[in-house]
């Protein structure tokens, strides 16, 4: 596999992009225009903006669940065509399914992939574990709090071993303290796993805390209106990265450009 | 600095003798409140019963149109003891018990079966769908008499009448279950790897169950009023045709009694159906209200 591919290409390259949306009554909407995009392998972009500019969008075309209108999306050099083995996807809402339980969730993806039942069954325990959520195996969702959901959510993702992780606002349901352990779970995980990462959120301090690069879009349709270099150390550990005064420069600079388009 | 200052210990014991107290008198005050609806349920069981035997004895009303609950007691006693006039009275259970489950199984394997299928092909929904909707605005009843003679007397046309009842119900709720599966769900299982088979069986049919279920639950009820309107209209075993012998020899004692031993029927199926939808969803939570006892 990893002949096929251009080894100078970026993880992900969208260019002059647009997508529309033809609404049920017949009108017409543009969520993106000429939309622009690159994302380095192994880095970790954060893309922030108002909501319904189209974020949600612009991952759903790299996943390839959706086609562009205009303009190309390519992963690792080639078109997307269709939904990539080695794309991981977040999602803001639970999307762990309820009538499975921990364990079986976590399976899941080796499991429709073929893994041997046994193989995946102890693979997923391993990845219970690696999350805290061990002693929970047979618990079903509902049984569990808002965060140990995301930690099978992260589980069911990062088994799959994906190399590229896309998320939807994964936090913005959590209270904030459980927000900051997630984003700090999600760094260790990602350290390990070493993918390219777009996150997005509307929570700018959590875009500035986890990633390499803030995109900054405007207001819909979606064009990047700013790409910030986030020059903090790693390993972060989020909760007090968010005091250092390089991390207040940055957020006061980013919130200049953002709250322009923010304005109701 | 005084004036805040708190006693050690001295709140922290009354507290908790308080609340057990007050624990206590809730408690009691839910036991009575339990006692008292069940009472005031016989006491209308009673009233009704005594009332109507009260005035069939008097004459109020007549007791060969309206029989009265001795009559009935007695016609079920006789049934039981005797036998009835077509055979034992359990065979006559047992026929339309037969006849229902049947027709309820038919109907309802097909009634999912047709339903994932046109809710997962956007082609077929919209092929069929005016069909569908056109079948289901025939008075199913009248099919009764169209199976009759194309099936006869026996068994087949009672169980034909009970799959139609059932179909229709479990297939708008299995489609309808179908349709609304979360699309994030759907999006998840796709990323995750699945195949377009895979979504159907591991998202698709898990989130469409609880619909299908809820269907379930009705149409074994329809079954059973498919399986006696059809023993009603031609048969020569089963519990509609009691009805329809007692209803011909104008007794009333008889209609009621076959109705009592329908409606037995019809509640210990409603007890089982729970407990199996009791067992298949058991990863759902507790709807509000229940649970957390
Ligand atoms: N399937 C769809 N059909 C019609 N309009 C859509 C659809 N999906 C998104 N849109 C529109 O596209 C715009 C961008 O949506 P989205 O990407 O979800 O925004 P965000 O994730 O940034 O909040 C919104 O105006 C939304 O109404
Ligand atoms: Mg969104």
């Amino acid at each position: 596999m990893q002949n096929t591919r251009d080894a100078a290409s970026p993880a992900i390259e969208l260019t002059r992009v647009s997508r529309r949306f033809v609404s049920p009554e017949g009108k017409a909407i543009m969520a993106l225009r000429d939309f622009n995009m690159t994302v380095k392998r192994g880095e970790f972009c954060a893309v922030v903006g108002p909501t319904g500019c189209g974020k949600s969008t612009t991952l759903s075309l790299i996943t390839g669940l959706a086609k562009p209108s205009d303009g190309e999306v390519r992963i690792w050099g080639e078109p997307v065509t269709d939904i990539d083995p080695r794309i991981g996807f977040v999602f803001q809402s639970d999307a762990v399914f309820p009538w499975k339980s921990v364990l079986e969730n976590v399976a899941a993806g080796p499991l429709f992939r073929g893994t041997a039942r046994p193989d995946a069954l102890a693979k997923a325990r391993d990845w219970v574990r690696r999350v805290g959520l061990a002693g929970f195996e047979h618990h079903y969702p509902h049984q569990l709090s808002g965060g140990m959901r995301k930690r099978v959510a992260l589980a069911q993702t990062f088994i799959n071993e994906p190399e590229i992780l896309l998320m939807d606002e994964p936090f913005s349901a959590l209270d904030v303290q459980t927000r900051t352990l997630m984003q700090d779970e999600l760094l260790s995980l990602w350290r390990d796993n070493g993918a390219s990462v777009v996150f997005v959120t509307h929570d700018l301090e959590e875009a500035i805390a986890l990633a390499d690069r803030v995109f900054v879009l405007t207001k819909g349709p979606a064009t990047v209106k700013r790409v910030v270099e986030i020059d903090l150390p790693r390993p972060r550990v989020t909760s007090e990265i968010r005091y250092s005064p390089r991390f207040l420069e940055l957020s006061r600079q980013i919130w200049e450009d953002l709250k322009d388009e923010v304005h109701i | 600095m005084e004036t805040t200052a708190i006693k050690p210990g001295a709140a922290p014991r009354g507290v908790p003798d308080q609340l057990s107290e007050l624990e206590r008198l809730a408690q009691q005050r839910l036991r009575q409140r339990h006692r008292l609806v069940i009472a005031l349920r016989l006491a209308v069981l009673v009233v009704t019963l005594g009332g109507w035997e009260l005035a069939a004895r008097l004459g109020w009303i007549d007791p060969f149109f309206f029989s009265m609950p001795s009559q009935i007691l007695a016609q079920i006693v006789t049934w039981s003891v005797e036998g009835t006039a077509q055979g034992p009275l359990w065979q006559q259970v047992a026929v339309t018990l037969e006849e229902t489950t049947l027709g309820f199984l038919i109907g309802s394997v097909l009634g999912v079966i047709c339903g994932i299928a046109l809710g997962r092909n956007k082609l077929l929904a919209d092929v069929f769908s005016i069909y569908i909707k056109i079948a289901n605005s025939v008075p199913r009843v009248v099919l009764g008499s169209v199976f009759v003679i194309a099936f006869g007397l026996g068994m087949g046309s009672k169980v034909a009448l009970a799959v139609v009842m059932v179909f229709f119900v479990v297939f708008a709720n299995a489609f309808q279950g179908v349709r609304e599966a979360d699309r994030y769900l759907i999006a998840n299982a796709q990323i995750l790897g699945a195949s377009r088979r895979q979504v159907t069986t591991a998202v698709v049919i898990p989130s469409a169950m609880s619909w299908i279920l809820a269907s379930l639950h009705v149409s074994f009820g329809f079954a059973l009023v498919g399986a006696v309107v059809g023993e009603f209209l031609g048969s020569r075993q089963g519990i509609g045709l009691l009805i329809s012998v007692a209803q011909g020899s104008f007794n009333a004692a008889g209609v009621f009694a076959a109705m009592i031993v329908l409606a037995v029927v019809a509640l210990f199926a409603e007890f089982l159906l729970t407990s199996l939808e009791k067992r298949l969803v058991k990863w759902r939570p507790p709807q509000f209200g229940d649970g957390g006892h």
